[in-house]
């Protein structure tokens, strides 16, 4: 019965590091950067919803609203620090993000201080099955998360941005043969990213609602890890890393190694990374004369 | 009118100069090729007209309208498309969904239909491999999805930076006859070969570049005829 309650703790955990992975992989396949400051995107999500719902805006608005204040970061971060420096050394665009990262935690800190804060009414109950006692939000992310990762499988691959997505992520300067607008591509990449990184936030929050400055950087840091496990720049390479890590924290977490739950996570990731450098999914590029 | 005019076009890469003020004009129904030697600068000028590369001086107008400066996707727009050098066809897209991309441009549907009905009737093996991703092609394949691709989007100037290369014989032939055939249709080609004998021979006018420069330029005619370009191009 622990199986199957761990089981579903476990795809749930996993399809919140899955959707923020998709973030880092989309834009690492399509800006050909790693955007460190992703995490960062989630805490903003986190305190835009501690900002609402302290105001008794209805945790679902609220939620809508961290998603749109999101986006509209991602953006503008995209266009003030990434954009100037497309074209130049990728080690000067990690140290912007990096910048940037630790710009965001530190204006956190200014305007709510260094201390946890807790977020109220994302706490959804829970329901009993026989013996088994399962939270209510842990379903919902897992269907949240499921739905969401199907709709953005059938956006990249049936829609015309998402084609042109692909094409850029393959060739720039072919896809701008094709008349596709680059940075219009990388601008939607960066919002799409963005929205999701705001709704893995609430899903986060969903489990421990206390808000810190670098509440993002734990579930970011794994996402990056479960991006890279499953094939950096490779959409279903980020589900499949997302999902896997989530169920190995949850069932780790619920045994004897516990305490070693994290360690556990990043050894899964050193293995990989030794045994097939380019992830699960991840491709090599063929060269073809 | 000229269709296509290049006005000293300078083109550098960091401080080496690769395009040294080269000047020359594209007619409306024109066939009209660039030769030269491997790191002439043909390629350089190819991307530098289509605007995936920007120069440093000089005017390149299309169709009266300034487009030196503008963003390659905006420039495609205005009816130009090139086929570029290596082929650069997106691999892991389906071969329908490579033609697909070629109409990016357009929005109506039904054209874009009849579109791909002449590309698979010019080109049955793309039709019958449609659903395979195209990195699996074979070389003479995926040239073949290049030009149809470029074709999607109905250009008026189709641009093809050595379309022959690495192909057969035979292959090289169709190549050729399908340029000619695009030409019917009353496309304007401007096109980049190292193969002189059979380009010149379909072109109504060619320019050779040396070093960054145009060294010499005429009819295909009598560019076939010239002393030099026999002893530089066509072996003897
Ligand atoms: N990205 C680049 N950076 C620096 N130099 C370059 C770059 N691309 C081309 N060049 C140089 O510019 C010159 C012209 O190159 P270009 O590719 O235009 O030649 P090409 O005529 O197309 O040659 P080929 O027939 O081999 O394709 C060459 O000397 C080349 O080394
Ligand atoms: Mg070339």
């Amino acid at each position: 019965m622990n199986f199957i309650t761990n089981l579903i703790g476990g795809l749930s955990l996993g399809g919140i590091y899955a959707m923020i992975a998709l973030g880092y992989t989309m834009v690492y396949g399509i800006a050909k950067m790693l955007n460190f400051a992703h995490g960062d995107i989630i805490m903003v999500g986190g305190y835009t919803i501690l900002v609402f719902t302290a105001r008794s805006v209805h945790p679902i608005i609220a939620i809508i609203l961290s998603v749109i204040f999101c986006v509209a970061l991602g953006i503008s971060v995209e266009k003030v620090a990434y954009k100037p420096l497309r074209g130049s050394s990728p080690l000067a665009v990690l140290i912007t993000a990096i910048g940037v990262s630790y710009l965001l935690q530190s204006l956190a800190q200014m305007i709510f201080g260094s201390g946890t804060k807790m977020v109220q009414g994302l706490d959804l109950g829970s329901f009993s099955i026989g013996s088994l006692k399962i939270g209510v939000s842990t379903v919902v992310t897992l269907i949240a998360c499921f739905m969401v990762m199907i709709a953005l499988n059938l956006f990249v691959k049936y829609t015309r941005i998402g084609r042109a997505m692909v094409a850029v992520s393959e060739d720039k300067g072919a896809a701008q043969l094709m008349g596709i607008n680059v940075n219009f591509i990388i601008m939607i990449t960066f919002a799409i990213g963005s929205a999701l990184a705001a709704l893995a936030g609430t899903f986060y929050l969903m489990r421990s609602p206390s808000m810190y400055s670098t509440f993002g950087s734990l579930p970011g840091i794994k996402a990056f890890a479960a991006a890279v496990i499953g094939g950096i720049g490779s959409i279903p390479g980020a589900m499949l890393g997302g999902i896997l890590l989530g169920v190995v924290e949850v069932f780790a977490g619920a045994s004897v190694l516990g305490p070693y739950t994290d360690a556990i996570e990043f050894a899964i990731l050193i293995v990989i990374l030794l045994v097939k450098p380019t992830g699960f999914l991840g491709k090599k590029r063929r060269e073809k004369v | 009118m000229a269709l296509l005019e290049v006005k000293n076009l300078e083109v550098y890469y960091g401080v080496i100069q690769a395009i040294k003020g080269i000047s020359f004009e594209v007619n409306k129904g024109e066939i009209v090729t660039l030769i030269g030697a491997n790191g002439a600068g043909k390629t350089t000028t190819m991307q530098s007209i289509i605007g995936l590369i920007h120069a440093r001086s000089g005017e390149i107008t299309y169709n009266g309208q300034l487009i030196s400066g503008m963003p390659a996707h905006k420039i495609v727009h205005l009816g130009m498309t090139q086929v570029p050098e290596g082929r650069r066809i997106f691999s892991e897209l389906t071969v329908y969904e490579n033609l697909m991309m070629g109409a990016y441009t357009k929005k109506d549907k039904e054209k874009i239909k009849e579109n791909l009905d002449e590309i698979y009737a010019l080109f049955p093996r793309l039709e019958e491999r449609k659903n395979q991703v195209a990195g699996t092609l074979s070389g003479g394949e995926q040239q073949m999805l290049a030009m149809g691709r470029a074709m999607m989007s109905n250009p008026d100037l189709l641009m093809l930076d050595e379309p022959s290369m690495g192909l057969s014989p035979l292959l090289v032939d169709q190549v050729f006859d399908i340029i000619k055939h695009f030409h019917e249709k009353g496309t304007t080609i401007l096109l980049v070969e190292q193969n002189a004998n059979k380009s010149l021979a379909i072109s109504d006018r060619a320019y050779v570049l040396e070093n960054g420069r145009i060294v010499l330029s005429g009819t295909g005619a009598e560019l076939l005829a010239s002393e030099e370009i026999k002893k530089a191009y066509l072996g003897g």
